[in-house]
């Protein structure tokens, strides 16, 4: 009992302290609005900690997080196999299978303005599909290791990149493209110095959202199927077991593979398109 | 007109592409077929015929490629096969048979609709106070823009079998799932949606003495309208997924996700391909309704350019 009201104090205190940061001049900065963003999980995490801990909540509904901590520290070698099967192989290869294949089709298409007018309805269509569920097919054609993966990744990927690179090529506007023509220049020239460029936020939108779907991809895929690794396998294999300890820790390591691989996209994509008004501070 | 017809002759050529690509992929089987009915196939040694191609296979034996496109466990079904199925498994069965397609479908359909229902509401009350209250902006935004680039979807066995374990079962672990995967882009696209009025049209409500609920209601709750029906296309289409998910941990034995993990196990692949293209034909009818719905509502709001 006396954790539950601990709990409830923690909650209390947290609340209270973020709502003297974001009433004061603190509000306004960087740091103070990571310190309150922060000061709010860790609420969360202790809230949890101590709430689980109080009522006794048995370890197959949900683990406290000191829990999960100790077994991510105590098992990082079988989550590091696991992570370079699902992310590094499966996820990361069919990203960028999938992603240039979309950007190589995107160009090609965007030659014909019939083939373009066909293809977005199409693609736009496809990209709001379903498309995990090709995953036991693709299971069966390619066998259980990651490459069956990478391709569902592959076919995951594929519409939402088309989609946005084409409509990214499309960007320019008719004044733009005149003024290339009076520079006499050719289909590659303008496309590399004025096209490509301006549909470089387009296609970093493609490339963002592309993150997410790759590692979706590559986790439910092995819940049709896979060796004996891999995050999506860990991850089902236990429950079974009960082991929701692992299943947290596996978790885990999927958050920050995801919210890193994110990050990384933001940061080339500020490196490339510094000039576009939405980088701007 | 022209979009039309360009849309049409895409839609033929992925036809055709598939078509075509039914040769090499199945004429493994449609030889082996061949064979054991008495027709001459080169080479008629089976383990050589597994060395080769399938582009090779087909070059060497035409008379066998119509066979390919009538298998009955193809590695990939020929359209017509799979329309056939999806024919026979709607319209030819009743809708109560465990066989029936509608059935699978309305199984999974009423879980996603349940927890889309549950997630949108939730997502928008987060949304109203995210917009209202300063701290929880700063605490719980961040948050929830970090969640959308997390793959959520992995606690979905973790949930069904916990929800099992307190005795919960059925319908309400999958709309939990379809809940929670449809709550952060309702969020998110919500609180743009409510701070989309702009800082003049803010003014004019203050000059007009506006209380914050009449501020609320009479601009901010409209002008979020078109962010609104955008995120709820992504949510549905998400919830979806999240009830199709939801059906394989446990080996369900309703709904279309129990229909594509079956198929897989007995290698009916004209069946998980049925499944595959009933579950898209339910998506676009979802996101095909909410886009209707958005016509329309924008429309009687004058919204529409």
């Amino acid at each position: 009992m006396g954790l539950v009201i601990a709990a409830l104090a923690v909650w209390a205190l947290g609340w209270w302290v973020n709502l003297r940061l974001a009433a004061g001049p603190a509000a306004h900065s960087r740091v103070g609005r990571l310190a309150v963003a922060a000061i709010f999980g860790v609420t969360i995490i202790a809230v949890w900690e101590l709430l689980v801990r109080g009522l006794e909540v048995p370890m197959v509904i949900l683990p406290a997080p000191s829990l999960i901590a100790q077994r991510f520290v105590a098992s990082t070698d079988v989550l590091w196999a696991d992570f370079v099967q699902t992310f590094l192989k499966g996820a990361l290869g069919g990203y960028v299978i999938g992603c240039a294949a979309a950007f190589a089709v995107a160009v090609l298409v965007d030659r014909s303005d019939f083939l373009r007018r066909g293809l977005l309805p199409v693609g736009n269509f496809m990209a709001a599909l379903p498309i995990v569920g090709t995953a036991p097919i693709l299971v069966m054609w390619f066998g259980f290791d990651w490459q069956s993966k990478a391709a569902v990744v592959v076919v995951m990927v594929f519409f939402p990149m088309l989609v946005n690179t084409v409509a990214g090529l499309n960007e320019t506007t008719q004044i733009q493209r005149d003024l290339m023509e009076t520079y006499a220049a050719s289909y590659w020239q303008s496309f590399s110095r004025l096209r490509l460029p301006a549909a470089m936020p387009f296609i970093f939108n493609g490339l963002k959202i592309s993150t997410t779907l790759a590692l979706i991809g590559a986790i439910v895929a092995e819940f049709f199927g896979s060796p004996t690794l891999g995050m999506g396998f860990r991850i089902s294999t236990s429950v079974g077991q009960l082991a929701l300890d692992m299943v947290w820790a596996e978790i885990v390591v999927a958050a920050l593979a995801g919210t890193l691989f994110y990050g990384a996209v933001v940061l080339i994509e500020r490196r490339v398109t510094f000039w576009h008004p939405s980088q701007r501070e | 007109m022209k979009s039309v017809l360009a849309v049409l002759s895409v839609v033929g050529a992925l036809v055709a592409v598939w078509y075509l690509a039914a040769i090499p992929m199945n004429i493994q089987g449609a030889l082996v077929e061949a064979q054991r009915a008495g027709v001459a196939v080169e080479p008629e040694d089976a383990a050589q015929r597994r060395q080769m191609g399938g582009l090779a296979l087909a070059v060497k034996n035409p008379q066998v490629i119509p066979a390919v496109w009538a298998l009955k466990r193809p590695r990939l079904p020929a359209p017509h096969q799979v329309a056939v199925e999806l024919w026979k498994t709607t319209v030819g069965k009743k809708i109560t048979s465990k066989r029936s397609l509608v059935y699978h479908s309305w199984v999974t359909l009423s879980a996603t609709l349940l927890g889309f229902a549950i997630g949108t509401g939730l997502g928008i009350v987060l949304a109203v106070g995210i917009v209202h209250s300063r701290v929880m902006d700063m605490s719980v935004m961040p948050w929830a823009i970090i969640s959308q680039t997390i793959p959520i979807i992995a606690l979905a066995p973790m949930i069904i079998v916990v929800l099992y374990s307190v005795g919960i079962q059925g319908i309400i672990p999958k709309a939990v799932i379809s809940a929670y995967l449809s709550f952060f882009p309702v969020v998110v696209g919500m609180v743009k949606g409510l701070r989309s009025p702009q800082a003049m049209q803010l003014d004019l409500m203050r000059t007009y003495n506006a209380g914050a609920a009449q501020v609320f209601w009479k601009l901010r709750l409209p002008a979020s309208m078109p962010y609104l029906f955008a995120s709820l296309k992504i949510g549905i289409a998400a919830s979806l997924v999240g009830a199709i998910v939801g059906e394989l941990p446990t080996g369900a034995v309703a709904g279309l996700g129990a229909r594509l993990l079956a198929g897989s196990y007995y290698g009916q692949t004209i069946q998980i391909w049925a499944a595959l293209f009933a579950a898209a034909i339910l998506a676009a009818v979802l996101v095909g309704l909410l886009g209707l719905v958005e016509r329309v509502t924008l429309k009687r709001m004058g919204m529409v350019r």
